[in-house]
């Protein structure tokens, strides 16, 4: 990272930390809300961006990792142990879901990954014994933490942010490591990674897997945040809105969750201006910018920087690097 | 037995919009790769034009051919030269969003402009019951049948056995090909998307009568046609029909005999198994990998 990058990034999070206190309780609650889905797109971002594997079902996955946690915390768990229940569930359900993706590929894994979004809210609405059905789950109490509560809509907010910091590091760190290199290996070339010798069998399973575990520890903290969870807010339209934040901040860009995230969570709160019909105005916003940015946000400034740079010469492609859009 | 009947005739009636909606579809993907998530938005469209056609005093028929009209002139013409157009060159996730985002759009704006209420459409026919093996059906399930059948025969009349509509099909199964025998592809595209916005018009007239105009209906609609594509056979116009009716019957039956409260979920099982035991779908071709 440059340091103009360095500097902008720092420029950001003291913005986070500070603008809460600015804030009343509705924004707050928005900001959290950017924290948490953040989260669940840095994991699509792992699975779609960086290995290349369409997922349509990390709504599910947000939606599993929330009941999962509301569930147990009812039942008397604390929220350390049902956080990371929920997080250990939805690695293995992801990784039975990365199954398919060994067989099919592009469009076709889109569709399986989207049928099974569509039968985990079936079966989130309908058994009623373990999920209370349509009723959903409410009064999920945010937890207190080594004597810390976060019952206070900023605490908790400051507790969503520090998540999102970690789990940001720890992806950061992956993506350097030989397994990132991996992962850009499988979306890039599978052949040529396999032929040269990289388990892409068990690479393709890990990007399922990690990448749902984060849509799971999302879903944790989802739970806690809204205190009230029911189906219909894992159904379909989350994923849409998932997928929507990956490609709009920039599929395969380090960073262009969070601001896809900021986008989607925050531009129709803005646009509510427009009364009504702010969901016409943002729907429409949504289709100009895929026109004029179909590589997402990063991907266009990326790409004006580079035609900044070599002027005149046409723009090739960089040598494989981590940061690189999806073809 | 008498009930069977019943359930199998009201099946097909709802199978056969559900293959008119699917054509569309694989139609779309064939030849220009448009996954379009707003299919299901495209139906609901249309029944709003009737009804507005209607409010200014037209009589049905001509509604009916007005809305067909619009249909063809906005969901076909303006959807490819505004939306699709742009996006292609760039692959087929932005565009994915795209649609995904009209959906939205058209959604709330149906229901903003018009009304948010479900709107009675009028009945095509008279509500008349007939009687076969003692079970009864109703006239409408039959009309709906033969309108159905009849667009699906003209359309496989166009395609196979007119100029026209082999340069269609060579358009769809390689392209730079049929542009080097001199098939104008990109005319053949926009026809295709034409085509769509007829059968989406058709099949929102078929279907509004039973669910009413709603801005939501779109939702269930869209599912059903997406499920009946993939079933039957992505690349394949007769896979999507036999999707389609495969999906109407089933739908129908598993919710009288199995478990009404799943009955959503059968399509979605049969959609994985289809998937991964036969990927190109039922009736559908290997699609060649370009690597």
């Amino acid at each position: 990272m440059n340091r103009i990058g360095a500097i902008a990034l720092a420029a950001v999070v003291v913005a986070a930390l500070v603008l809460p206190h600015f804030l009343k309780g509705y924004g707050i609650y928005l900001i959290s809300m950017w924290a948490v889905m953040s989260i669940a797109a840095l994991g699509l971002n792992l699975t779609l961006g960086y290995a290349g594997q369409v997922s349509l079902a990390q709504g599910a996955f947000v939606g599993i990792g929330a009941y999962t946690a509301a569930l147990l915390m009812q039942a008397g768990w604390p929220f350390p142990l049902a956080f990371v229940c929920a997080a250990l569930l939805c690695f293995a359900v992801g990784w039975g879901l990365g199954y398919p993706a060994l067989r099919v590929q592009h469009h076709y894994l889109a569709f399986v990954t989207l049928a099974f979004n569509t039968l985990v809210f079936l079966v989130l609405r309908n058994e009623e014994w373990l999920t209370h059905g349509i009723y959903g789950v409410s009064g999920i109490m945010r937890p207190v933490l080594l004597g810390w509560s976060t019952g206070k809509a900023i605490h908790f907010y400051y507790f969503c942010f520090g998540m999102m910091a970690v789990v940001t590091a720890a992806l950061w760190w992956m993506i350097r490591s030989p397994w990132g290199r991996a992962f850009v290996a499988l979306r890039e070339n599978p052949i040529r990674a396999l032929s040269l010798g990289l388990d892409t069998r068990r690479y393709t399973l890990m990007a399922f897997a990690i990448g749902s575990a984060l849509g799971g520890i999302s879903g944790a903290l989802y739970a806690p945040l809204v205190q009230f969870i029911e189906p219909n807010s894992f159904a379909l339209g989350l994923s849409f809105n998932l997928l929507l934040m990956v490609i709009v901040g920039g599929s395969g860009y380090f960073f262009g969750p969070f601001l896809g995230a900021l986008i989607a969570v925050l531009l129709p709160e803005w646009l509510r201006i427009t009364q009504g019909y702010y969901l016409i105005v943002y729907s429409a916003a949504i289709m100009v910018m895929m026109a004029f940015a179909p590589y997402g946000l990063f991907g266009m400034v990326e790409r004006a920087a580079r035609a900044l740079r070599s002027k005149g010469a046409p723009a090739g492609p960089p040598a494989l690097q981590a940061e690189r859009p999806q073809p | 037995m008498a009930s069977f009947i019943q359930l199998l005739v009201s099946g097909l009636a709802t199978g056969a919009i559900y293959a008119l909606i699917a054509v569309g579809f694989t139609l779309l993907w064939q030849t220009s790769q448009t996954i379009n998530f707003a299919q299901g938005e495209f139906v609901m469209l249309p029944a709003f034009f009737v009804l507005a056609a209607l409010n200014f005093g037209a009589p049905f028929w001509l509604a009916a051919l007005i809305a067909i009209a619009l249909s063809v002139a906005i969901l076909g013409l303006m959807f490819k030269l505004v939306i699709v157009d742009p996006m292609l060159k760039h692959g087929v996730l932005p565009l994915v969003i795209s649609t995904i985002a009209l959906s939205l759009f058209l959604k709330e704006s149906a229901k903003d402009f018009y009304s948010s209420q479900a709107q009675p459409f009028p009945a095509l026919v008279p509500p008349i019951d007939l009687h076969f093996l003692g079970a009864v059906i109703s006239l409408q399930s039959v009309t709906v049948l033969a309108v159905a059948i009849v667009t699906v025969m003209a359309l496989h009349l166009l395609l196979n056995n007119t100029r026209l509509g082999r340069m269609m099909q060579a358009t769809a199964q390689n392209p730079t090909l049929a542009r080097i025998l001199g098939v104008p592809v990109n005319r053949m595209v926009l026809y295709t998307f034409l085509i769509n916005g007829v059968l989406v018009a058709i099949a929102s007239i078929l279907i509004s009568p039973i669910y009413l105009a709603k801005f939501t209906n779109g939702e269930t609609l869209g599912m059903a046609a997406f499920l009946a594509a993939i079933i039957g056979g992505f690349n394949q116009v007769r896979g999507a029909i036999v999707g389609g009716v495969i999906l109407g019957v089933l739908d129908n039956l598993s919710a009288a005999y199995i478990s009404s409260q799943y009955r959503a979920a059968f399509p979605l099982i049969i959609l994985i198994v289809v998937i991964l035991w036969r990927p190109q779908g039922l009736l559908g071709r290997v699609e060649e990998r370009t690597v």
